[in-house]
């Protein structure tokens, strides 16, 4: 299974765990921007999560808590956007954008004392023999629990979005804040909890890159993987699954790349290292055109700001 | 009707805003099956009682009684709950879900989606109200649309059924449909509550009548055996004189427009086909259609923001259809489009600032290339006296005056150029009777002193009191203009519901 000195079924299962963050973050988005929530935060919000992630885990040994603390480091700072955006009406594109520097700026004060520190490690899921099937096995039986969870997300994500009620309330204020209100849906409120569960999904993919991608602290630890969740979930057209795709191939691409240099490749390490972010791109971008219903599919209200005006 | 058990009644509710009380002292009550009609202008109050039955806001004062008991929904679910269903004037539907889902968000307990869809082809059929559940709300009529909330409505029983405006959007046979709909209604002994301005719809439905003006109760009426002239005087508070007409000779053409197609810039928008008339000195062409037939792209291919070959629209006889607004303008041609804030005004502009925007070229605002500001603020201040536009000062944003108030402005502002050609889409739209018949008579006044006007409307009456002509845009096509004279209504909805076919079998 080897090809140009790269294992694929290695390749196969270390994408899946660099995809994680950005598959964490898109997930949270995504959500925040089908209730109609433009947050451009999102790297803001990964890199408080990184650090809040980072820190709890250093400090309780625990990395299960690590998650949680990057979760909720994430959500704090998603409430700060929420408060401006819902409460005092800022314009949301700002308000995220400024997110995005409080929060790179506030991670590194943060963690000036944890720099050359190791975390605890996040240990594989115990699948006992079942890791042992070739090939199999090392695909789907050897990841942390954070890749299943990720994967787990996909699907309910899709299921509540499609299904069920409180996705059709989600989409419904996202579609029309203006109707929603008139049929009686408190419009802010169910906003302000997708922005919550975005930022704890952005947080938690944040947490991933300190405390198992990396596995240590470093200032700008997300290097942009903020931006590329928020390019994913406009070409997945708001879509999970495609959301998902879009992820394993920005992974795929990473680890290519990285394998490549390794490999000692004769394209110049500057072409692999922007390859991933160019292909994702060009990939989502033909994906999405052509068909018109991708671009309508955008919620509605996306980017506007409900005041009930009665 | 008075042996009717009283369903719900309103004693004394008072709700203020800043500025405005919306409701003072509101009494009124409605028994179970009775159609009641609440009659009175824009900015009565009518909308925002109805919010206070539905929940969506409370009063400050005055209680509500429901069959006896107290009544103070906190919110539309507790109405919901109780019985009162809700059919709005602007439609509360998402358009990029499907009439299922629309249903499913406007009910407390939905069932699975496989059922509410049953549900709703039987609820469907049972009041001839045709739909299919799975299709997208976006790609339905507005008259579909609204089977779509009347539907949601049904599905919950309601005791008390509100409809505010619902026939805006309509086509006579439409309207026909939905009044068989609610008479069934009424007699399966649901009560409706019927919001309206149109006077021969609540004389030919309603059981009884309470006439609202400025948020006050000013009398009752039996709508069966009142005149409408009588309830319009009642809902005006003054003696209405319906708009004079000036003998008129027709003069030489002024506005010829042949084989006009242009495909529209609007997303969803209908793109003309072929649209063909003429236009003559002295005349006014009225031209009807439902939201969405072309309208709006009509207007933007006579005002010049579309352009077309160039012998395709012609102003005075000098082919005018690839110049732009400017130039069209200078040749004689003003235009008021139906979006006031955005379009037809800036809304963060100030009233001498959007009187310079339009009227620059016709009224020589310029000089030596820079803003003559004394002449630009003297022309606003002619508009705002002449067309009674209610404003502390023609220094404020547009943005500040009321939806009416700046309608007068913006036609006011069009009309005072000395036009040869006047287009304007929706002159009155949301304009109060007595304001409504002062843009008319101005409409009238312009084409007494010899301009061509085409004004486009939804509104039937409007058009068929001030057209000399009459035509329809359906599809994005314009049917022949026809006189207005020897027109019924019934013809009209033929012309309207696209049967062209018909209404030449009809007439020939």
């Amino acid at each position: 299974m080897d090809i140009g000195g790269i294992n694929l079924v290695v390749l196969v299962a270390s994408l899946m765990v660099a995809a994680v963050p950005i598959l964490l973050a898109a997930l949270g988005e995504l959500v925040v921007e089908k209730a109609g929530v433009l947050n451009l935060g999102v790297e803001g919000m990964m890199i408080m999560g990184a650090i809040c992630g980072f820190i709890t885990a250093v400090g309780t040994g625990s990395p299960l808590l690590g998650f949680l603390g990057g979760a909720l480091g994430g959500m704090v700072l998603s409430l700060v956007f929420a408060f401006l955006t819902q409460v005092l009406l800022a314009n949301q594109v700002a308000t995220g954008l400024a997110l995005t520097l409080f929060g790179l700026g506030l991670s590194s004060l943060m963690g000036q004392n944890y720099n050359g520190i190791k975390p605890p490690l996040t240990g594989a899921v115990p699948f006992g023999p079942l890791r042992d099937i070739p090939v199999l096995g090392r695909i789907v039986f050897s990841h942390d629990w954070v890749v299943y969870f990720s994967v787990a997300m996909v699907v309910l994500l899709w299921w509540v979005l499609k299904a069920t009620r409180l996705g059709l309330i989600i989409r419904a204020v996202g579609e029309s804040h203006e109707a929603a209100h008139a049929l009686g849906y408190k419009v802010n409120r169910i906003r302000l909890g997708a922005i919550a569960f975005g930022g704890a999904m952005a947080g938690m993919g944040g947490a991933y890159v300190s405390l198992v991608r990396v596995p240590q602290w470093v200032d700008g630890i997300t290097a942009g993987a903020g931006w590329i969740a928020l390019a994913i979930v406009v070409f997945a057209s708001w879509k999970p699954w495609r959301a998902l795709i879009g992820a394993y191939l920005f992974g795929g691409i990473s680890v290519l790349q990285l394998n490549l240099q390794a490999a000692g490749s004769a394209i110049p390490v500057e072409y692999l290292s922007m390859s991933p972010y160019l292909i994702t791109i060009l990939v989502l971008v033909i994906m999405s055109s052509g068909r018109g219903r991708a671009a309508l599919n955008a919620p509605a209200a996306l980017g506007q700001n409900f005041h009930a005006a009665r | 009707m008075s042996e009717r058990p009283v369903l719900l009644a309103v004693e004394g509710i008072t709700k203020a805003y800043p500025g405005v009380v919306a409701n003072a002292d509101v009494s009124f009550s409605i028994g179970e099956g009775e159609v009641h009609a609440l009659l009175g202008e824009n900015g009565a109050g009518k909308s925002t009682l109805v919010k206070m039955i539905y929940g969506l806001v409370k009063p400050d004062q005055g209680r509500m009684v429901w069959k006896g008991a107290d009544y103070a929904p906190a919110a539309p679910r507790a109405a919901r709950a109780t019985g009162v269903a809700m059919v709005f004037q602007h439609f509360s539907l998402f358009e990029a879900l499907n009439v299922a889902e629309n249903v499913a968000l406007g009910m407390e307990n939905p069932p699975p989606m496989k059922e509410l869809a049953a549900k709703i082809r039987a609820v469907s059929e049972e009041y001839g109200l045709p739909l299919d559940p799975s299709r997208m709300v976006g790609d339905l009529s507005a008259g579909e649309r609204q089977r779509v909330e009347i539907i949601r409505c049904l599905l919950q029983d309601p005791k008390l059924l509100i409809m505010d405006e619902p026939t805006s959007v309509l086509t006579p046979q439409e309207v026909e449909i939905l009044f068989r709909t609610l008479r069934q209604l009424s007699a399966e002994g649901t009560a409706i509550l019927y919001i309206s301005h149109k006077l021969e719809e609540i004389r030919s439905l309603c059981d009884a009548a309470t006439i609202l003006r400025r948020g006050k109760v000013v009398g009752t009426a039996d709508p069966k055996t009142s005149s409408a002239r009588e309830l319009a005087e009642a809902m005006v508070g003054a003696t209405l004189t319906p708009p004079e007409r000036h003998g008129r000779e027709k003069g030489r053409v002024l506005l010829g427009v042949s084989d006009l197609s242009v495909a529209s810039p609007i997303p969803f928008g209908t793109s003309l086909k072929e649209v063909s008339f003429t236009v003559s000195a002295g005349e006014v062409l009225g031209i009807a259609g439902v939201a969405g037939n072309g309208q709006d792209e009509l207007l933007l291919a006579l005002s010049g923001e579309i352009a077309a070959p160039s012998d395709r629209v012609r102003i005075d006889s000098a082919p005018m259809g690839d110049k732009g607004p400017g130039e069209r303008r200078r040749a004689g041609l003003v235009a008021a489009p139906e979006d006031r804030l955005g379009h037809a005004a800036a809304p963060d502009m100030s009233l001498v600032e959007n009187a310079f925007l339009t009227g620059a070229i016709r009224k020589g605002l310029t000089k030596n290339g820079f803003i003559d500001w004394a002449a630009t603020r003297d022309y606003a201040e002619r508009v705002i006296k002449a067309y009674d536009v209610r404003t502390p000062g023609s220094h404020v944003a547009a943005r500040a005056l009321s939806g009416g108030n700046l309608q007068k402005f913006v036609i006011g502002r069009e009309l005072s150029q000395e036009p040869l050609v006047i287009v304007i889409n929706q002159p009155t739209w949301g304009v109060d009777a007595a304001a409504a018949a002062a843009i008319r008579q101005a409409i009238l006044d312009r084409a007494a002193e010899g301009a061509a006007v085409v004004v486009i409307s939804q509104d039937l009456d409007e058009l068929l009191e001030i057209s000399d002509r009459f035509a329809v845009l359906n599809g994005g096509r314009l049917t022949p203009p026809r006189p207005v004279q020897g027109l019924t209504v019934d013809e009209i909805g033929l012309m309207m519901g696209g049967a062209h076919g018909m209404e030449v079998a009809h007439h020939v």
